[in-house]
């Protein structure tokens, strides 16, 4: 798409007047911003994150839940895709009337709010209707003057947000990636001071942050001037070492990447030890969710099985390990090591993989998506019935589990998170090194072709039941590690911390990660379960815990509609993309044949 | 020319509720022989190699290849045993590169697992390359046209008839004995559908195929084939050689006797 920006194909006809509008458009995006601010307001999300700092004194989160959405929408009304080959208008007073309009509309929407909390009593159905949410939306200042405000504030940030359709592509850029790293900074203050106190930077931290929490005004101008420095003359200079490594021969590329390999590892390694308490905790739980994410990626991003119910594996290996070393297990106790217990997790895990997978792999899309929920259920279930609480201990669970020990050189519990990182983490590296040598092995091809087409799967001699159950089966193996893990980390499992919503998290994290991409997924858990956490497990953003599952929700949509190849695109699918358009621009052009041609360019360079 | 009978189709029926695609259908392939099966649009072509092919279960009759029975076999089993096909509406791997569309339908001539991928394995590592290789040797069988740097090219960006070819490579790849062509030649224009009609024939005399095609093209029909069967409503009305089939009145009826269409 910039490519034909750039080349400036497109014809570009006078700007249209400021009054010259879709009136009813702006009127329809109007009346989205006040719903979506009235929303906001009501579910309690100013009021309950006012207490998080962003800078100080001037913003809370509280406030950000709001103002972000009239400069969305307000740039959102009058973005258009600049099509090949299609005239486009000159941007001008037609952007930035509209987005003011729609901010207006949305201002007079919170501002009715604003007239409907001081009159009215609705806290009968909607539980944060009240003064606090007045104080708020009005400053703690009259009610005209906080209808006043909030008028203005909408209206300029729906004007600002028109603005940057103005802005030369580098400013919007710059602009935009420093409000987001002054949002990304606050909200990793907690991992900061953390991260400070152990490289000794405790200076820079205190410098950056109020000590009651947020950043200082010097401090935000500070990391908005960094992040705008980076898009205006670091971009460039990225991009070029990217090229290069792009270009690079195959030889050279491996080495390249074995190098940043190492990097990795040695960072993984390293940095946990400069780490508190806190900051290893979370990279803890973003460790388990990332491993059972890798595994859910073999299963539905290699081979395409929707499988909902996958947190079944996840709790075979919790309770698998809890009863196997627990002394307190009701029925069975052995008390075997931790290492042991693993051994049979794994037999464990592929039966359940059979188990589940024999009279489900034989269904299709929907169908089997809902079954797979099912199941994920009865295992729940079944774990809670009476009629097993004799071995899971019902709805008691089970007590006591000991740590794991590694060989008698460590002994990994929850008091020491750092040991538990370190687990996770050589859990995950072998999920990665599964992941990867299997997507370019007989059996990986296999299920992309499952993926791909499941008849034409078949019929080109696959055995696709087989080879879904495969996918399952290591999907399972990859979960109970994680599950055995989680085990002895919290030293007790209940039926509680395996519900549904474990499942559906994970999905998450794996699409809004770019399925089928192992870089992808990394970056999906580490953002969604280190920022906002997991089902039950707290991020860094603890005020959101509350929110949490609507933002998952509104991002999954989100994702599904604009972006389903996800956070991390595969290479493939941008490449394919890019490669039709080139196609379809050399047919633009008139050269009919352009697979002959591109054939002999490309034949003399292979 | 034709060797050992390789398979035999025997009063053959399928209805798709309460419509007879194919009615009583007798049918035979010999060791390199080239068949094209030909009728109008709806005659039952595809249901037929559905059927051979394992995706559609006949109602009535048997098939049986090399003295054994293909009814009640999965199609990966009727692949495995050494009938291939192609699709009529091509249906490739899109997302996978060309190289890998045609490494994975060796799939069944290969056994390599879990443990040889994760281990890296000189089994492992052996058998790769010879996927590979004969992948390549296959596709090196369209000239230029699907290797160098094509094969890292994912299958979606291909020409339309280059997606023709790809199907019939992967088809290749397989290992078969007998290929099933569904209208190869569809949507190429008279140049591409000639030089393929070369290639079909070097199918049997180079790499020993034997092939069964559906065709509407009848230039091609008529350069290839050994023999021609006629299907009509399910039912065949003429099997011989293209030129007698060409004269056979009821042959011209039914093409006659309704709009002839190009293709499809
Ligand atoms: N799966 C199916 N279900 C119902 N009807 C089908 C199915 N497959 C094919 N048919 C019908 O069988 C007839 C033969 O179809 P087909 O074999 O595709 O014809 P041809 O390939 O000769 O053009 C058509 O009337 C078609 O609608
Ligand atoms: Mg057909």
């Amino acid at each position: 798409m910039t490519a034909h920006l750039e080349s400036g194909t497109h014809e570009v006809i006078p700007a249209r007047g400021g009054l010259d509008q879709n009136w009813r458009k702006l009127l329809r995006y109007g009346g989205l911003l006040a719903l979506v601010l009235v929303f906001v307001s009501l579910i309690g999300m100013p009021v309950k994150l006012d207490s998080r700092i962003v800078v100080e004194p001037y913003i809370s989160m509280g406030y950000l839940s709001l103002l972000w959405l009239p400069a969305l929408l307000g740039y959102t009304v009058s973005a258009e895709k600049v099509l090949e080959g299609m005239a486009s208008h000159a941007r001008g007073a037609h952007e930035l009337v509209a987005g003011a309009i729609v901010g207006l509309v949305g201002g007079a929407g919170l501002a009715l709010l604003i007239w409907g909390l001081d009159t009215r009593d609705l806290s009968d159905p909607l539980v944060n209707w009240g003064d606090n949410l007045l104080g708020l939306l009005t400053f703690n200042e009259t009610v005209g003057y906080g209808m006043l405000v909030w008028l203005g504030i909408s209206t300029g940030l729906g004007l600002l947000g028109g603005l940057l359709h103005l802005l030369p592509r580098t400013a919007t850029r710059a602009v935009l990636t420093a409000l987001l790293a002054v949002f990304l900074v606050s909200a990793l203050e907690s991992a900061l001071d953390d991260i400070s106190e152990g490289f000794r930077l405790e200076w820079l931290f205190e410098w950056l942050f109020e000590a009651r929490g947020g950043l200082t005004p010097k401090g935000a101008i500070a990391v908005a001037v960094v992040a705008a420095g980076y898009v205006v003359f670091g971009r460039s200079r990225a991009k070029a070492v990217r090229q290069r490594y792009d270009a690079m021969p195959t030889v050279e590329r491996t080495r390249a990447n074995a190098a940043l390999l190492v990097l990795a590892g040695v960072a993984v390694v390293v940095l946990p030890m400069f780490l508190g308490k806190l900051t290893n905790e979370l990279l803890a739980n973003v460790g388990l969710f990332l491993l059972l994410a890798l595994g859910l990626n073999i299963v539905v991003g290699l081979a395409g099985i929707l499988d909902l119910g996958y947190v079944a594996f996840f709790a075979v290996g919790g309770y698998t390990t809890a009863i196997l070393t627990s002394p307190q297990s009701p029925g069975l106790s052995p008390e075997l090591p931790w290492l042991v217990a693993l051994v049979v997790v794994i037999g464990m895990a592929t039966l359940a993989g059979l188990f589940i997978g024999a009279p489900v792999i034989r269904m299709r899309g929907d169908y089997l998506a809902i079954v797979t929920l099912g199941f994920g259920e009865i295992i729940r279930l079944t774990v809670r019935s009476d009629w097993a609480s004799g071995l899971t201990g019902g709805a008691q669970g089970i007590t006591g589990i000991p740590g794991a020990g590694i060989f008698g050189v460590a002994e990994v519990r929850g008091i020491d998170p750092q040991a538990v990182f370190y687990l996770v983490a050589f859990f995950c590296a072998v999920a990665i090194y599964v992941s990867w040598r299997l997507e370019r092995s007989r059996l990986g091809r296999a299920w992309m072709a499952v993926r791909e087409d499941e008849s034409v799967a078949e019929a080109m001699g696959i055995n696709t039941v087989n080879v879904k159950l495969m996918a399952f089966v290591v999907g399972a193996i990859l979960a109970s590690f994680s599950g055995a893990i989680f085990a002895a980390k919290v030293g007790s499992v209940f039926e509680s911390s395996f519900k549904i919503l474990v499942s559906i998290v994970i999905l998450v994290v794996v699409i809004v990660g770019g399925m089928g991409r192992i870089a992808g997924v990394i970056a999906g858990a580490v953002v969604l379960i280190g920022v906002l956490g997991g089902p039950n497990q707290p991020g860094l953003l603890a005020e959101f815990s509350e929110f949490k599952l609507l933002i998952y929700g509104a991002l999954l949509v989100w994702m599904m509609l604009k972006r389903p190849e996800g956070l991390i695109p595969n290479v493939r699918r941008s490449r394919e993309l890019h490669q039709e358009e080139f196609l379809q621009d050399a047919w633009l052009r008139g050269q009919v044949d352009a697979d002959e041609e591109g054939n002999t360019t490309g034949g003399a360079t292979a | 020319m034709s060797g050992e009978r390789l398979l035999t189709i025997d009063s053959l029926s399928v209805t798709f509720g309460g419509l007879d695609a194919l009615k009583n259908l007798d049918f035979h392939v010999d060791e390199g022989e080239i068949v094209s099966v030909i009728g109008p649009n709806g005659a039952g072509k595809t249901t037929f190699f559905n059927m051979i092919s394992g995706m559609v279960a006949p109602t009535a009759g048997d098939i049986v290849f090399r003295g054994e029975s293909l009814l009640g076999f999965d199609p990966n089993q009727v692949t495995a045993r050494g009938i291939a096909r192609t699709f009529q509406n091509v249906r490739l791997f899109a997302n996978m590169t060309i190289l890998e569309n045609v490494m994975v339908a060796q799939h069944c001539r290969t056994k390599q697992g879990v443990f040889g991928a994760l281990f890296n394995t000189p089994g492992f590592r052996r058998e790769e390359e010879e996927i590979r290789a004969h992948a390549e040797k296959v596709l090196g069988f369209f000239g230029t046209r699907l290797i160098g740097y094509r094969l890292h090219q994912p299958a979606s960006v291909l020409s339309y008839a280059n997606r023709r070819r790809l199907e019939i490579a992967r088809a290749m790849a397989t290992k078969p004995t007998i290929i099933l062509l569904d209208e190869p030649v569809a949507g190429m224009n008279p140049k591409e559908s000639e030089e393929l009609t070369g290639l079909i024939g070097k199918l049997r005399s180079e790499w020993g195929f034997t092939i069964v095609m559906i065709e509407h093209d009848m230039n091609v029909v008529r350069d290839v084939s050994d023999r021609v069967v006629v299907l009509d409503h399910g039912e065949t009305i003429a099997q011989g050689s293209f030129e007698e089939v060409s004269t056979d009145p009821e042959v011209i009826e039914a093409y006659l006797g309704r709009p002839v269409e190009g293709a499809s």
